[in-house]
């Protein structure tokens, strides 16, 4: 059997080509990105035409998946956490349509917000879709699971979510693999009605959805997923997901002390919850995430059984679980460990040197001294770092696409100038919108598109922006004397603050296009050009 | 047998090819091995690490607990100081000297190098001056993997045969440019030991 060192991301993307994955859909997102990227890259994809392209946002490619699987073959869809918020719409009711052939929604979370604006646990919106949920121990698991997750949403015809965190999406591991599965032919609903969510039809489908979902907990595949194991003493943990590697990291060689629940699918079957509560006297929950799994065994009245978690201070109320957090939950002593002697400095994340965005703050910050401070309106991506020092220019960092709406509903108050700034690819992900909202009210805002041609921040995957930029916006009714187009370099400095000036003291809506290549990519690119011209040589 | 390494530098200094010479070693003498490492927004010139377990058992968790790496390999002289809570009390630090400043307010090199010197056992390299010398200026990561490689418990030659896989794609002479710098970093740390 073949073994390859995989990344949990590439594991799962490894999976689903393996398990007969016809297209794969994606936005990028820390820290589900590698997903896609594996697919885009693999040969076997490349040969029997598996689709990989990215898609303009999570919604987009959560319907697109939704599509392939209506026309009967298997499909993935990808994106981090704060992506399902977006793809929710079409999430949830994919629940209530089914599927028609195998798909699965992966949610990669990101606890303590390593490269995120929160860390909610993406279980919940498993739970509140009724979907089954997986959330693999390992990154095998993360192999083996998703062949079993492509069959259980054929088998009950609803999709699967397949829930990672951080630590196992970019973590790396050998992995063994299996045969490869043949892929779906092309077929039907066989229930033409299927898709059709008209009251009448949603009404008869939720229905047959909640009843499922009551079943789902003891079917083979869901509970298989779930170990109990009798151990000697009084105190019965329950962990979830990659919570079981740091329990066992603490206690390899006396793992018989304690029962133990290691839950890797949900949802849960109640008696094998009751087995292991029934035989202890307190229970300790470890969850990499909410308290999903504790705040259900303490219920509403919360007397019956002694629970310890995040929710009584066991284990602390947010970030994610380490080993060390483990063992003090276990009341384990623990090494402390030197000091980071007083003289190691922060090294917050910041512009690349030579970066388009940083050129254009520069110009920004000097219009805007003229009016003073708290009237910058962002979102997500690496130009949200103009928060940060020397330009401490941005003032909100919300939601992808937040800036333009934010500046509009600021304006809508009476303040004076608002500017939005947002990226080329966050603009075609979520801004288009906004935009037409801003242009139909003729809003004040000046919104600048930061364009460096690329989707920077997740490591320069393609924007859909790429090229569009000028036609998307005359064509949402951007008045042409008010979409000026600068490059953002020094040597334009004194021109770039005139043209921004101009726009800001524009009492209409206007468009700024900074336009620059990314240097990561340009440098990639040129890298890319070379090395081939070298091939050519020889 | 098991190895617990933290591998330590700035968004876009080289750490993840270390990690991956280091992984393609281990898979070829059929160790466990889990890595992780840290993507996204960090990547922008911040601080990154990864954590790199190596293990003749199983391992469990993807993170080193606080007080048992055995190893800090650092590319930068500050950032092996940040990760001391994971250093084991016999660990050894094996560094770059050359510091790379992207902060107004980097401290004074004579004052991380004290640290250093207090940290325990410690190799302090210029690793960009080796690097030169061998010809191979852009490969100052691989001359301090060379120098920390006594102390990862591969043979040298799968950590050369990991090189060899890691740059096979960029030809030849790339290949031959890193070998240089890991063999380089190898012969310097010899006679550095007591630093």
């Amino acid at each position: 059997m073949h073994k390859l060192l995989l990344l949990g991301d590439e594991a799962i993307a490894k999976a689903a080509l393996d398990a007969g994955m016809s297209g794969m859909y994606a936005y990028p997102g820390t820290p589900s990105t590698e997903i896609m990227e594996y697919v885009q890259s693999s040969s076997q994809a490349v040969k029997e035409n598996v689709h990989r392209e990215w898609s303009s946002n999570e919604k987009t490619a959560m319907e697109a998946a939704l599509g392939m699987s209506y026309a009967g073959k298997r499909a993935m869809v990808a994106m981090k956490h704060v992506g399902l918020n977006v793809a929710a719409d079409a999430f949830i009711n994919s629940a209530v349509t089914g599927v028609n052939g195998g798909l699965i929604v992966v949610a990669a979370d990101d606890p303590s917000m390593h490269s995120s604006q929160n860390e909610q646990d993406s279980r919940f919106y498993g739970k509140f879709a009724l979907v089954p949920v997986f959330e693999p121990r390992n990154q095998q698991e993360a192999y083996d699971m998703i062949f079993d997750a492509f069959d259980l949403s054929e088998k009950y015809r609803l999709p699967v979510l397949f829930r990672i965190t951080t630590r196992l999406a970019h973590s790396r591991a050998s992995v063994m693999l299996r045969e490869q599965r043949p892929r779906n032919t092309q077929s039907l609903p066989s229930n033409p009605r299927q898709f059709v969510l008209l009251p009448a039809i949603a009404r008869k489908q939720y229905r047959a959805l909640t009843n499922l979902f009551e079943n789902l907990p003891s079917d083979p595949v869901i509970s298989g997923w779930n170990r109990l194991s009798s151990g000697k003493g009084r105190t019965g943990i329950i962990t979830c997901g990659i919570a079981y590697n740091y329990l066992l990291e603490n206690i390899t060689g006396h793992e018989n002390d304690y029962p133990i629940l290691s839950v890797a699918a949900y949802p849960i079957d109640k008696s094998i919850v009751a087995r292991l509560v029934d035989s202890c006297e307190k229970v300790l929950v470890l969850e990499e995430g909410y308290p999903l799994i504790e705040e259900q065994l303490r219920g509403l009245l919360d007397r019956d059984v002694k629970v310890m978690g995040r929710l009584d201070g066991t284990v602390p109320r947010d970030g994610e679980l380490n080993p060390v957090i483990v063992a003090r939950a276990l009341g384990m002593k623990t090494l402390p460990g030197k000091e980071v002697p007083s003289i190691v400095r922060q090294r917050p994340p910041s512009f690349c040197k030579g970066c388009s965005h940083a050129d254009m703050y520069a110009a920004l910050a000097e219009v805007m001294k003229d009016f003073g401070p708290g009237r910058v309106f962002s979102d997500i991506g690496c130009y949200t770092l103009g928060a940060l020092p020397p330009y401490n220019m941005v003032n909100s960092c919300v939601d992808m696409g937040a800036s333009v709406t934010m500046a509009i509903g600021a304006t809508d108050a009476g303040l004076f100038p608002a500017v939005a700034v947002i990226g080329d690819s966050t603009f075609t992900h979520s801004g288009m919108t906004g935009l037409l909202d801003a242009v139909i009210k003729d809003s004040p805002v000046t919104v600048i598109i930061s364009d460096n041609s690329t989707t920077g921040m997740t490591g320069g995957q393609h924007s859909q922006a790429t090229d569009r930029l000028e036609s998307i916006c005359l064509g949402l009714g951007v008045s042409r004397n008010h979409l000026r187009v600068i490059t953002p370099l020094r040597k334009n400095h004194e021109e770039n603050v005139s043209i921004i000036r101009e726009e800001i003291m524009h009492h209409g809506l206007s468009v700024v296009l900074a336009r620059r290549e990314c240097i990561q990519t340009a440098s990639r690119n040129k890298k890319t050009e070379v090395s081939g011209k070298n091939k050519t040589k020889v | 047998m098991k190895c617990d390494i933290i591998l330590a530098g700035v968004g876009g200094q080289g750490i993840l090819s270390i990690a991956a010479t280091i992984g393609l070693a281990a898979v070829e003498k059929n160790l466990f091995l889990k890595q992780s490492e840290v993507h996204g927004m960090s990547q922008r010139g911040g601080d990154v690490q990864s954590h790199l377990r190596l293990s003749d058992t199983e391992i469990h968790s993807d993170l080193i607990p606080d007080g048992k790496a055995d190893l800090i390999i650092s590319v930068e002289p500050m950032e092996a100081l940040r990760y001391l809570p994971w250093l084991s009390p016999d660990g050894w630090i094996v560094t770059s000297s050359v510091p790379y400043v992207n902060i107004p307010d980097y401290p004074g090199i004579e004052d991380i190098l004290s640290e250093l010197k207090k940290a325990g056992h410690t190799i302090v390299l210029d690793a960009d001056a080796i690097a030169k010398d061998v010809g191979s200026s852009r490969s100052g990561n691989m001359v301090i993997l060379g120098a920390a490689s006594s102390f990862i418990s591969l043979p040298f030659e799968s950590l050369e045969n990991g090189v060899r896989q890691l740059f096979m794609r960029k030809g030849e002479e790339v290949v031959d440019l890193n070998l240089k710098a890991l063999r380089a970093g190898r012969g310097a740390a010899g006679s550095h030991k007591n630093v």
